[in-house]
């Protein structure tokens, strides 16, 4: 067979350079991030294999971290972590939604962009600045007007159990409820910035409809635009999470760094990310006690990565029904 | 709305081809201007649309058909920068009143677009969104009623009975858009908008949809825009020809489409521009 131009179409073109190089490279860009992530949990593990010998699932699983006995349990860490994580989320999500709604649907035109390039800027700031910020500003407000104030109004809360006491504690400012405040304005621009693009994602046509059925703005929002773009929101949640589990700078400035269970969400308490910067630069090689901060870190990885894999579930779930 | 009298302009003079002399008037446009920030789209558009019939906007592109369509449910007051002046009479009350508010007023008009927009909800909610968005229904029974009628009034029914709890986006792009017709005449609307409903849509489908505003006419005033002159011809009792934001020629179909008045109304149907 042949075109006009007389050239066969029969038979197959030279493979052009460009396209099959271009490919292999992508292939090994693939291939970099399975191996780099691979390697580090290795490395993680066989770091910290020492610690998990020494105190089998204790180390997990133990409340005591006592570095003068050498006892190391990672439980208080992986508890300070988790409370401080998720109370930032609950904290940012609302409000960072909130930002998100109000920037796509009611502020005027020509101040969206410039309210839109303010909020990304704040998620340039370094997090060694909101940790000043937090140790300088916001502990001592927490001790002088919050704690009091949350500390009478929640009294009546019943303990979890007989070791946790919520709101009623000392109002020393530094402690888990100010890390997890400036968790959650860090990551705040992050989700604002990610649900706002999300929002704007929204095809006009499926929000012509809403409006032509006699829908108002915010009947528009929640019963289509959020059902429609539920799975990008939710995304935006998690990457927010992911951050807020991994921070470090931040949270040694004002979480207290005890490393003991908290009995309240005041107390000074550490998160794994806290103690392994506080305690990685005395350690010696070859030490007990660095493995234990390397097996810190590969339970921070598993506990990361078990969270956003819950997310996953959660999410494919809500799809399917 | 007897405020109304005061402060509408005064009544600009009415062409003879911007009146229809059967039925009565549903839908009165007059002076209709329609301005995209600086920019004029829609200039000076008066005509009278009959109750229980189908009117059609036909026209070149960019002429200005979905612009005046979307002012007859205040669609453009949702776009920044857009302006409308002018009266547009729905039963004799200006709608660009004041004491209007356009979510009660688009819950009375009901639209269809060019491309079908299901949400995504099941195809029982999607036809329950706008009921249960007024509260129209008493009960669950009530509900499943309205929707069970909507969806035989828009010839889905039998397509659907039996999985109306699957996603609206599983339909084909002609159920779809039967799904937002059955979603439009839920609540009952007196008038409904089609924006070029059929341009998505294969030959078959098409011809369903054409089937389906003829029988809608019987309860609703339709206002179609369309760019195939067949689909006119075929479906509307009266036909407008806009050019360049300007309304030209409104008339009877037969004789817009058989005896035009205007050259440029004769050149774009018989093909010669647009
Ligand atoms: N949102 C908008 N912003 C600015 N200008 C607009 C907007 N929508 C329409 N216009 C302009 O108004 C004029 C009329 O547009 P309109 O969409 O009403 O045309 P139309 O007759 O429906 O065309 P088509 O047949 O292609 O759908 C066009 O010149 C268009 O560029
Ligand atoms: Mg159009």
């Amino acid at each position: 067979m042949t075109t006009a131009a007389g050239k066969s179409l029969i038979g197959t073109r030279k493979p052009h350079l460009a396209d099959s190089s271009f490919r292999v490279s992508l292939y090994v860009a693939g291939a970099v991030v399975v191996v780099v992530l691979a390697s580090i949990l290795l490395i993680m593990f066989m770091g910290g294999r020492q610690a998990f010998e020494t105190f089998g699932l204790g180390f997990v699983w133990s409340t005591e971290w006592n570095p003068v006995t050498s006892v190391y349990g990672a439980l208080p860490a992986i508890t300070g972590t988790l409370i401080t994580a998720f109370t930032a989320i609950l904290i940012a999500w609302p409000i960072g939604f909130g930002i998100a709604f109000f920037l796509t649907e009611i502020c005027p035109l020509s101040l969206r962009a410039p309210l839109g390039i303010a909020i990304e800027l704040l998620a340039a700031i370094p997090s060694i600045v909101y940790g000043m910020w937090g140790f300088f500003v916001l502990a001592p407000f927490m001790a002088d007007n919050v704690q009091p104030w949350l500390t009478e109004l929640f009294a009546w809360l019943p303990p979890v159990g007989d070791s946790f006491f919520w709101f009623s504690a000392p109002p020393l400012g530094v402690g888990l409820m100010t890390a997890s405040l400036v968790l959650a304005v860090m990551i705040l621009p992050f989700i604002a910035a990610t649900s706002r693009d999300v929002m704007l994602s929204t095809p006009q046509l499926l929000k012509d409809g809403a409006y032509a059925m006699g829908a108002t703005r915010w009947e528009t929002l929640t019963g289509v635009v959020i059902p429609a773009v539920r799975g990008s929101l939710f995304g935006a949640v998690f990457l927010g999470l992911g951050r807020a589990l991994g921070e470090t700078m931040a949270i040694v400035f004002v979480i207290g760094n005890a490393t003991r269970m908290p009995d309240s969400l005041f107390a000074p308490s550490a998160s794994i990310a806290s103690v392994v910067a506080n305690n990685f630069p005395e350690a010696e090689p070859g030490s007990i006690q660095l493995a234990v901060l390397l097996g810190l870190g590969f339970i921070l990885f598993v506990v990361s990565f078990g969270v956003l894999a819950l997310a996953r579930l959660l999410l494919r779930q809500e799809r399917m029904a | 709305m007897s405020r109304m009298e005061t402060i509408a302009p005064p009544r600009p003079q009415v062409s003879a081809s911007a009146r229809v002399e059967s039925g009565s008037v549903k839908v009165r446009a007059r002076a209709v201007s329609v301005f995209y920030g600086e920019k004029q789209a829609l200039f000076d558009v008066s005509l009278d649309m009959p109750e229980k019939s189908v009117s059609a906007l036909i026209g070149p592109s960019g002429c200005g058909k979905s612009t005046f369509l979307r002012s007859i449910n205040r669609m453009n007051d949702t776009i920044p920068g857009c302006r409308v002046t002018g009266e547009i009479a729905i039963d004799g009350d200006n709608i660009n009143d004041k004491s209007v508010d356009p979510v009660l007023l688009r819950a009375q008009v009901g639209m269809v677009f060019q491309k079908p927009n299901p949400f995504p909800k099941s195809i029982f909610d999607n036809v329950a969104y706008g009921v249960r968005l007024h509260g129209l229904a008493e009960s669950k029974r009530d509900l499943d009623q309205i929707v069970e009628t909507s969806l035989i009034k828009a010839g889905l029914w039998d397509e659907v009975k039996d999985r109306l709890s699957a996603s609206g986006m599983s339909l084909s792009g002609g159920q779809q858009q039967r799904l937002v017709i059955a979603r439009a005449i839920a609540i009952n609307p007196e008038i409904i908008l089609m924006d070029e409903p059929c341009s998505a849509l294969d030959p078959i489908a098409t011809a369903k949809i054409e089937e389906l505003i003829d029988e809608l006419k019987t309860n609703f005033c339709i206002i179609i825009v369309t760019h195939s002159m067949a689909q006119a011809a075929r479906v509307s009792q009266q036909t407008a020809f806009f050019h360049l934001g300007k309304l030209i020629e409104f008339g009877p179909t037969e004789q817009v489409f058989t005896n035009p008045r205007d050259t440029r109304t004769q050149d774009y149907i018989t093909g010669r521009f647009g």
